[in-house]
């Protein structure tokens, strides 16, 4: 599902990541600092690896070898953010449907199902300044899944939030894994977190993997 | 009190033109100026400074050189001029079209400017967010960037027609002080300072300048609080 080798310098710090995996939900740990957003944003296509390659479900995004390199909007590769992101400037609802009305989509029976899953049924029409942070990063889960994704990266979705808001939200992310049908990785630093959603857990120290291992249930 | 509202033909005249050749002049620069503030917020290229100065250059220049300059380049025989006039018709010298672009020109630092900063606080997160959304650049800059600009567009459209409004020495330079074409409000009260017995015109005038001058600030800050509002909640 994840087939990642790449090199990356940034400052003084190097990133140098491989690892590949075949779980549906493979997980990226590792302590802050270790480069772990890095490798989200090579993935996605917001950071340009200096050299090596990136495969996401069999599709390569990115091979300096064969200069392929299919630009951000082109990868489906669909990301929740640490902070969330959502635009302040729509509503809820327009923040779920911008992936869908970019691509000339309606909102179909997916809206429903995806404001049912994650609980927004009621958030609709509020603006983001009144939304609490569990339900910013709920929109936030929301946006991506109803872009159509054919990945999903989650950026330390429950960093920002206190432990009642994480309560709030793991419910959520539980069903998420269970249903969805597309590559899932999973970034975190919190140990336990990770053991609840990942069958491999990738683990991140100073730019570099450190070990790849199994989680057994 | 009567005699203060009872305005000449003369100086409506010159207040509507005023009002015409500083709008028509400011929204006419408005596509330059952010193309131009949106290369000076975001990108990097050769010759950017360079740019910079260019678009400052009215702002610091003495106004009667900028309208010499535009004489130059813009007037009947100028090489702009003349390949206007022949390609699209358009003609300057001594027309309200070329107090528009003396208008225009001299708004222009403020418009980049303000338009500038507003592109460089835009949180470039939300746009990448927007690009992992499938939005390609021009998507993204028509949805999130301008969306978010829109209170700094506002107030540089404002500044700039402020400035224009009261552009004086480049407008007089270029295109002179012909009643009903280019005596815009600062000529025409500059007009009326020469002529022995016209203060009550005089003033009147200036008392008009005050007016508008103050509305648009009030219309601006208005707007951009309603835009703030939105864009918070």
């Amino acid at each position: 599902m994840f087939d990642v080798a790449f090199e990356k310098k940034l400052g003084n710090f190097l990133l140098d990541v491989t690892f590949k995996s075949n779980a549906p939900v493979t997980a990226l740990c590792g302590p802050s600092g270790a480069g772990k957003t890095s490798v989200v944003n090579a993935i996605a296509g917001l950071l340009q690896p200096d050299c090596g390659k990136i495969a996401v479900g069999g599709k390569q995004l990115f091979n300096s070898e064969n200069a392929i390199e299919v630009p951000v909007h082109h990868r489906n590769v669909r990301v929740v953010f640490q902070e969330s992101r959502i635009f302040p400037h729509f509503n809820v609802r327009q923040n779920l449907l911008y992936g869908r009305w970019i691509a000339r989509r309606g909102p179909g029976t997916q809206l429903e199902e995806v404001t049912q899953l994650l609980g927004l049924e009621a958030l609709l029409s509020r603006r983001p300044r009144t939304l609490s942070g569990g339900e910013r990063q709920r929109v936030a889960i929301g946006r991506a899944l109803l872009a159509d994704p054919s990945a999903l990266l989650l950026d330390e979705p429950l960093a920002s939030l206190d432990q009642a808001r994480k309560q709030e939200i793991v419910p959520y992310l539980e069903k998420l894994v269970a249903t969805a049908r597309i590559p899932i990785l999973y970034v975190s630093h919190a140990r336990d977190e990770i053991e609840r959603f990942a069958k491999i857990v990738v683990v991140l120290e100073a730019g570099r993997v450190k070990s790849v291992e199994k989680i057994g249930r | 009190m009567n005699t203060w509202f009872n305005f000449t033909a003369d100086e409506l005249e010159a207040i509507r033109l005023s009002l015409w050749v500083a709008s028509i002049g400011t929204l006419a620069s408005l596509p330059t100026g952010a193309l131009a503030a949106y290369a000076l917020a975001r990108w990097r290229f050769p010759g950017k400074f360079l740019l910079d100065a260019l678009v400052h250059l009215p702002l610091v220049l003495p106004p009667v050189v900028t309208g010499y300059l535009l004489l130059l380049l813009f007037g009947k025989k100028g090489p702009a001029g003349k390949f206007l006039e022949s390609s699209l018709g358009i003609v300057f010298s001594f027309r309200w079209t070329g107090a528009a672009l003396a208008a225009a020109v001299m708004g222009f630092p403020l418009l980049v400017r303000a338009i500038r900063l507003s592109f460089e606080a835009t949180d470039r997160r939300l746009e990448d967010a927007a690009r992992t959304l499938g939005a390609n650049p021009a998507i993204v800059f028509l949805t999130v960037t301008l969306p978010l600009a829109l209170s700094g567009i506002l107030a540089g459209l404002v500044l700039a027609f402020a400035k224009a409004l009261g552009e004086f020495g480049a407008t007089i330079t270029f295109v002179s002080n012909i009643p009903g074409e280019t005596r815009t409000l600062p000529t025409a009260i500059y007009t009326y300072t020469q002529v022995p017995g016209a203060d009550l015109h005089a003033a009147r005038l200036v008392a008009v300048a005050i007016v508008i001058s103050l509305a648009a600030l009030v219309i601006s800050e208005f707007l951009s609080r309603r835009i703030a509002a939105r864009i918070a909640g």
